[in-house]
């Protein structure tokens, strides 16, 4: 065991930190919940390509810079570190990035990781449907392979997908052996969404903005070779995405570290009054622990796994401790706040409120998408510890 | 960056879970708390022969040279059977002390004792209200007034406390310092002091996480077998929801944990931090553990028959000697309000 940082890892750092210091708008962009957001967001992540700092874990021959799990960490914590704005792109670079270059054709790779490193499109994800939540196998959206065999027609719908309202491309798992069942005869299909029949009906969030949408299809042709993976491989293709998504890059250590910092420097401003409430000091120092505690544990899957170690269950763990650390520091923050945590940060006497009331409403989601912490739970059970299903 | 332990390390702990799951019994436990001592010689020999009691002892006294990264897996079995030997205090603690001290008349004397498994030291600290297994101790490190003694078999006076973990074994020591050595004072006594206080805590965190996976491993068997309305009560979802509940804390301790050996072992500035963070959370997994465990058990996880409560008591013991909560929580506190804090990303492995 050694944790010293290589002078490899030292020289990636500084030269992230000087990119991202000379790079990152003094501004905050504005949401990219907002048109006018998203645009900046978009152009955010062309120029996050440009500098090669987009997506540093893929192949230096489609812009990445080959960084192993620890170079990557290491990117995320200059990157928190530097207030830099949120990925618009994440379900993109993130989750079908990488399963694109498991599944994908050279031609599907070509088409598409450009456009999606530069920003040009922008990916939503459709998985949810009304009656398919928590139970993804119950996906009834249908997908039928014309005559010719050249083009799918799809016909149903998807719901909660985030980024939709202003995405350029959506993915997603669509039923084409319409007398299967569920985990069979899906097919992983990927859709623009400018095709006729499309209808994107944005949903506000609970902030009130357009985060997610849901998407109608009605008689919509999509070429063939939009497929990902086999007909019917659909299932295996979709937990290799959430695989990604629960895994390590969703939500990375230093996220969490900078939040825990910040809660700990709003306890100090409002110390007077924050330990009025003995409680609220405890929680600090629990935020503070737990953050700490997702770093080193992630450090250690992450050399774990450039080892040639596998991540299993145990990623349903990570899931359940990033998004209740979340829920619990937010929540500590607005404990601290007092009557002013409800205040919306424009309001007149909402001094000193920072970005936490957005991030408290934010952070009531994270126990529910990427499978819902039951869902987890359920996992963590039954596969990790062997309890019996049924 | 290579934070995994290597093939030796886990080769070793290997070895030592199945050596302590044959020899350390929940029936060898019950036998040992008949006895009087509550300890068995031949077990703490078989230790020996192990190389385990002299693994840290420096191979110049006849030990193994290791270090704290190398012993904190082999902690965690130990708590996995509630191992009652003072095995991880003389490893982790008491030889520990001895070595780091500037008195080598003591270190010649007990060291190689230590290492063939003829003596076995205990050791108090203010910090804690009692001494673990002084009854049995050849040589007692006893802090006083800002001092550490060595006091010998015999010059002191033992006052057995009963505890609800009928394997603790733990004594009130009065002793006289005239009849005691001065092993360090002022400064010295003051880093051995703090450094003692860090290994027994480590040493605590690493048993918790064994006695959590032990926790668990007993609560999936019995709910795997135990039927209500027809089927095992672990197919239920509110029986499942709270074993995830202790899965999730004790799976983000465990590198703490490792993390927190590696800071004592290389001397990292943010040893103390780094300590009472595994401490903290590792315990309070235990705690979880225990409390999950016993419910989904129900009423027989209430008797004094199944085994469960062996491991449950030693947990809420753990907890609460070296340093409690309110101890650990307090140095973790003083690090990051302090005015020059320095935490955020980046800084976990900078220190």
């Amino acid at each position: 065991m050694d944790l010293n940082f290589t002078p490899e890892h030292d020289a990636f750092r500084a030269e992230a930190r000087e990119w991202l210091a000379a790079n990152v708008p003094a501004e905050p962009l504005k949401t990219y919940d907002t048109e006018e957001g998203f645009q900046q967001h978009r152009e955010w992540e062309a120029k996050m390509n440009e500098g090669r700092w987009g997506m540093v874990t893929w192949p230096t021959e489609l812009g990445g810079r080959d960084a192993d799990l620890i170079q990557w960490l290491i990117f995320e914590e200059e990157y928190f570190r530097a207030k830099a704005p949120s990925r618009v792109n994440q379900n993109g670079i993130f989750l079908l990035g990488p399963t694109l270059m498991e599944y994908g054709t050279e031609e599907q790779k070509a088409e598409i990781l450009p456009k999606m490193a530069d920003g040009t499109e922008v990916w939503a994800q459709g998985w949810s449907e009304p009656n398919a939540g928590s139970d993804m196998a119950a996906v009834r959206a249908k997908a039928e392979l014309t005559e010719d065999g050249e083009y799918y027609i799809i016909n149903g719908q998807k719901t909660w997908s985030t980024r939709a309202v202003w995405a350029d491309q959506c993915f997603g798992m669509f039923r084409t052996d319409p007398e299967s069942k569920r985990h069979k005869g899906l097919t992983f299909i990927l859709v623009p969404l400018d095709l006729e029949g499309i209808t994107v009906n944005p949903i506000p969030q609970l902030d009130g903005l357009p985060g997610f949408a849901e998407i109608f299809f009605d008689n919509v042709k999509v070429p063939v070779n939009r497929r990902l993976g086999d007909e019917g491989q659909g299932w295996e293709v979709a937990m290799a995405t959430a695989g990604f998504e629960r895994g390590l890059m969703l939500r990375s250590p230093a996220r969490f570290q900078e939040t825990a910092k910040r809660l700990v420097e709003l306890y100090k401003e409002n110390q007077a009054t924050a330990d009025e409430d003995p409680a609220i000091r405890d929680a600090v120092i629990k935020a503070y622990m737990s953050a700490e505690s997702y770093c080193i544990t992630t450090f250690e899957t992450a050399c774990r796994l450039i080892k040639g170690g596998k991540i299993g269950a145990e990623s349903s763990t990570n899931k359940i401790f990033w998004s209740e650390l979340d829920q619990d520091m937010h929540a500590t923050a607005m404990d601290i706040l007092a009557a002013r945590a409800e205040l919306e940060p424009f309001a007149p006497q909402a001094k000193g409120v920072g970005t936490w009331l957005d991030g408290f409403l934010f952070a009531q989601s994270g126990p529910i998408y990427a499978g819902t912490n039951e869902i987890q739970r359920n996992i963590i059970a039954e596969r990790m510890l062997g309890m019996p299903r049924k | 960056m290579d934070f995994t332990f290597n093939e030796d390390q886990l080769m070793f702990q290997e070895g030592v879970r199945d050596f302590l799951m044959n020899e350390v019994s929940p029936e060898k436990i019950r036998e040992l708390w008949e006895t009087e001592t509550g300890r068995c010689d031949e077990l703490w020999g078989k230790l020996t022969e192990m190389g385990l009691t002299g693994l840290t002892v420096p191979e110049e006294f006849g030990g193994m040279g290791m270090d704290e990264l190398d012993f904190v897996l082999l902690a965690q079995e130990c708590g996995y059977v509630a191992l009652p030997e003072p095995l991880v205090q003389t490893v982790l603690v008491a030889v520990p002390t001895l070595v780091n001290s500037s008195n080598d008349d003591l270190k010649s004397t007990w060291l190689p004792k230590v290492a063939e498994g003829s003596a076995r030291i205990a050791v108090g600290l203010e910090q804690n209200l009692l001494v673990e297994d002084a009854h049995v101790a050849d040589l007692i490190i006893m802090e006083k007034a800002g001092a550490l003694y060595a006091v010998e078999k015999g010059e002191a006076e033992l006052e057995y406390n009963e505890s609800v973990d009928l394997s603790r074994k733990l004594y009130k020591v009065t002793f006289n310092e005239a009849n005691a050595t001065l092993l360090a004072e002022g400064d010295e006594a003051k880093a051995l002091i703090a450094g003692a206080l860090n290994r027994g805590a480590l040493g605590c965190a690493a048993q918790a996480l064994g006695l959590t996976q032990r926790m668990i491993d007993l609560s999936v068997q019995y709910t795997s077998e135990r039927e209500q309305f027809g089927v095992a009560i672990g197919t239920f979802q509110a029986v499942k929801h709270r074993m995830a509940n202790v899965a999730v804390p004790l799976e983000y301790s465990k590198a703490t944990v490792a993390f927190a050996a590696y800071a004592i072992a290389n001397n990292l500035a943010s040893v103390d931090e780094n300590v009472s963070h595994a401490k903290s959370i590792a315990c309070a997994a235990s705690l979880i553990g225990a409390k999950n465990s016993i419910q989904v058990h129900g009423a027989m996880g209430y008797t004094w028959e199944v085994n469960l409560h062996i491991y449950m008591k030693k947990a809420w013991a753990l907890d609460k000697t070296w340093g409690n909560q309110a101890f650990h929580k307090g140095r973790i506190a003083d690090a990051i309000f302090a005015d020059n804090a320095n935490i955020g990303a980046g800084k976990t492995f900078l220190a």
